[in-house]
């Protein structure tokens, strides 16, 4: 897999959840060694979109071609051996496991008498490459912080060497240190080749390190831009409107300070 | 150790921690307090139990009652166990006495009656009971239909068609020459074999423990040093050497109870040490999270219900074999209710991902002294039935606290 290869792509897909369209022809390119920010506001369609690729759920319409062969995506299993791996919003832990056990789950080494001593190692080795500040890998999920059960579902989505990772809000519960190592990481991953799908809020991050931001809106494609475009457009494509809540509340800070 | 600090899991300075038998202690006790009750129920339980019934009547803790006790734990142990797999889960099995019922009809028809070889009736039997769980597997991966359903109208169609079975003449009597009721009621293991297995466990610890140790210093991790080791592994060897001698004493230890523990002991294997196994405490905790990581939760399920009938076939004929007969009564009353509390007493938790195979084993000791002591003061079943039933409401209540202790602590 080259740099620039097209690994992604989405065309036309739909999901529907009964009446409600959540997504809606959907076109998306992921290319290798490439950052893609989605970015909308609530209710665009980032989430679904998220859970279609990870095999969570099944889209109505459309195709999806993996280096350029359909495939239909149909359990979450699926998704991970073709070398999907996703951080959900919700992390998915299992809060009575401990770290370890956690990170390999589904993937544990030696299925009929656990390794568990060279995964503890993994473990440590891969928390250690995240600067993740973990105290110990043999308490249950259930007794670390938000911050750390994050680290912990990003260190598990790179357990498996994926061609493409997808976060979902990873710096949401994340301090400033290791928000500032999240996207150190994503550009680590970027620069091994591999293709990184990023949802956030924080318009600074996605900024930071996205390629190419792309804007849904009310479950459809509004436009694709570059960490070029300004603050102002990017909120114009968000919300639908050049003339937003937004943009009112900027002018009217502006005019506050001139005044 | 002037290592310690570079080591892999030790870099983290806000952490405590312990070293040694005193540290051992020290986390033992933290976790308690913070409702990680391990066996502690069960120990508890087991002294006021003894000091009540042996003051009462001075027989129950006469050698020969135990090994009876023993023999009567077996069955209910065995059904116990596949409950276990369920609660694990976060799943119910109510029909679990019905199963063991139709079980020992099935090897009292095809054993007795049809002629049919008697290891093939009890593989019969046990088949039957995974066809059983398979089909509530279906029901609720299928029609979500919730466990407890479905097996409540397992639980009578399954004693329809015990009843069924046993036809008009309502029991059927197993041959007392034979091998299979001798094993229920007889054979016990010769005196050099049980002290074998009161001293096995303890070199299988300190060897496998020492070649852990090994591994981890090799990966540069830390481990709990050997005077942990040999201190857990000394204290196993002199308390299982006591329970054999003791019951020695008397006729000695059960086969029956020595082929239970031996299931204990692979489930145990199973559940701790190999995927199926990890995959089962991630569906009971988590089953959405377990299926984003590509478990198939609906195969989990299967293999839970299919294991938990199965088992309750197997017990019903141990029960078979205990009793010399295959009745209508057999695996009705309190069967049910007695193999859930022994889980639930020995640590399952009801709420699933949390459990050990040994809690069967430790749960039926408990429920099995309990019934085996208001026998021996020749109460009624009147009362053994109200007694039963508070205990499991107490074993309930104590397992709802530690797990709410748990989650204030941040444990799960």
């Amino acid at each position: 897999m080259n740099k620039g290869d097209l690994i992604l792509k989405l065309r036309g897909v739909s999901k529907q959840f009964g009446a409600v369209t959540a997504l809606q022809d959907i076109e998306l390119d992921v290319h290798a060694g490439e950052v893609v920010a989605l970015v909308g506001d609530n209710g665009a369609g980032k989430s679904t979109l998220i859970k279609v690729l990870a095999g969570v759920h099944q889209p109505t319409a459309g195709t999806i071609e993996w280096c350029g062969q359909p495939v239909s995506l149909d359990s979450p299993g699926t998704a991970l051996e073709l070398g999907i791996a996703t951080v959900f919003q919700d992390l998915a832990l299992c809060e009575n496991l401990d770290v370890v056990s956690n990170l390999f789950l589904g993937h544990e080494i030696d299925p009929w008498a656990l390794d568990e001593v060279q995964m503890e190692v993994r473990a440590w080795t891969l928390l250690q490459e995240l600067a993740a500040r973990i105290p110990s890998v043999r308490e249950p999920i259930a007794s670390l912080s938000g911050g750390q059960r994050q680290t912990v579902a990003i260190a598990r989505s790179l357990l498996l060497d994926p061609k493409i990772i997808m976060l979902d809000e990873p710096t949401a519960a994340l301090g400033v240190a290791q928000t500032a190592e999240v996207l150190n990481l994503i550009e680590r991953v970027r620069d091994r080749g591999h293709g990184v799908i990023l949802i956030s809020h924080n318009m600074e991050d996605v900024r930071a390190v996205a390629d190419r931001i792309v804007v849904l809106r009310l479950g459809q494609n509004n436009g694709v831009f570059t960490n070029e475009t300004s603050h102002q457009e990017l909120v114009a494509a968000i919300t639908g409107a050049a003339e937003n809540s937004v943009s009112k509340r900027m002018a009217r800070k502006q005019e506050e300070a001139s005044a | 150790m002037s290592d310690a600090s570079q080591r892999l899991d030790r870099a983290d300075s806000r952490v405590r921690h312990d070293e040694g038998i005193a540290g051992a202690l020290r986390a033992l006790i933290d976790r308690v307090r913070s409702g990680d009750l391990g066996m502690l129920p069960v120990i508890v339980g087991l002294i006021v139990i003894s000091v009540v019934f042996s003051t009462l009547n001075p027989v129950f803790l006469a050698p020969n009652n135990l090994v009876n006790l023993l023999f009567d734990a077996a069955a209910i142990g065995l059904i116990s166990l596949g409950v276990v797999c369920v609660l694990l889960l976060g799943e119910i099995d109510l029909s679990i006495g019905s199963m063991s019922g139709l079980s020992s009809a099935l090897v009292g028809v095809l054993w007795v009656n049809t002629g049919v070889p008697v290891a093939l009736a009890i593989l019969g039997a046990v088949l039957a009971g995974m066809v059983v769980g398979l089909i509530y597997g279906f029901l609720r991966n299928k029609f979500e239909m919730p466990s407890f359903v479905a097996t409540l109208s397992g639980l009578l169609a399954l004693l329809g068609l015990q009843l069924y079975l046993l036809g008009s003449t309502g029991s059927i009597n197993l041959p007392y020459t034979s091998a299979l009721v001798k094993f229920g009621q007889i054979l016990i293991m010769p005196d050099w074999l049980s002290y074998l297995a009161a001293i096995l466990p303890g070199v299988l610890m300190v060897f496998f423990g020492l070649k852990t140790m090994a591994r981890r210093r090799a990966a540069n991790l830390s481990s709990a040093g050997r005077s942990v080791l040999f201190a857990k592994a000394g204290l196993l060897t002199a308390g299982l050497l006591f329970c054999v001698y003791y019951l020695n004493l008397g006729r000695g230890v059960p086969w029956m109870f020595g082929v239970f523990t031996l299931f204990v002991i692979a489930l145990d294997y199973a559940l701790r040490r190999t995927k199926w196994g990890r995959s089962m405490f991630a569906v009971g905790g988590n089953a959405e999270a377990a299926r984003r990581s590509g478990i198939s939760v609906q195969k989990i399920r299967l293999s839970a219900f299919a294991l938990c009938s199965s088992l309750a076939a197997l017990g019903g004929v141990f029960a078979a074999s205990r009793l010399a007969s295959a009745s209508q009564q057999a695996g009705t009353g309190d069967v049910n209710l007695n193999a859930i509390a022994a889980a639930v007493i020995g640590g399952t938790s009801l709420f699933g991902g949390r459990g050990s195979a040994w809690s069967a084993l430790l749960g039926v000791i408990v429920i099995q002294a309990i019934s085996n002591g208001l026998t021996l003061l020749n109460l009624s079943s009147s009362l053994r039935y109200m007694i039963t039933g508070a205990v499991l409401a107490i074993a309930v209540i104590v397992d709802s606290l530690a797990r709410r202790s748990r989650a204030r602590h941040g444990r799960a």
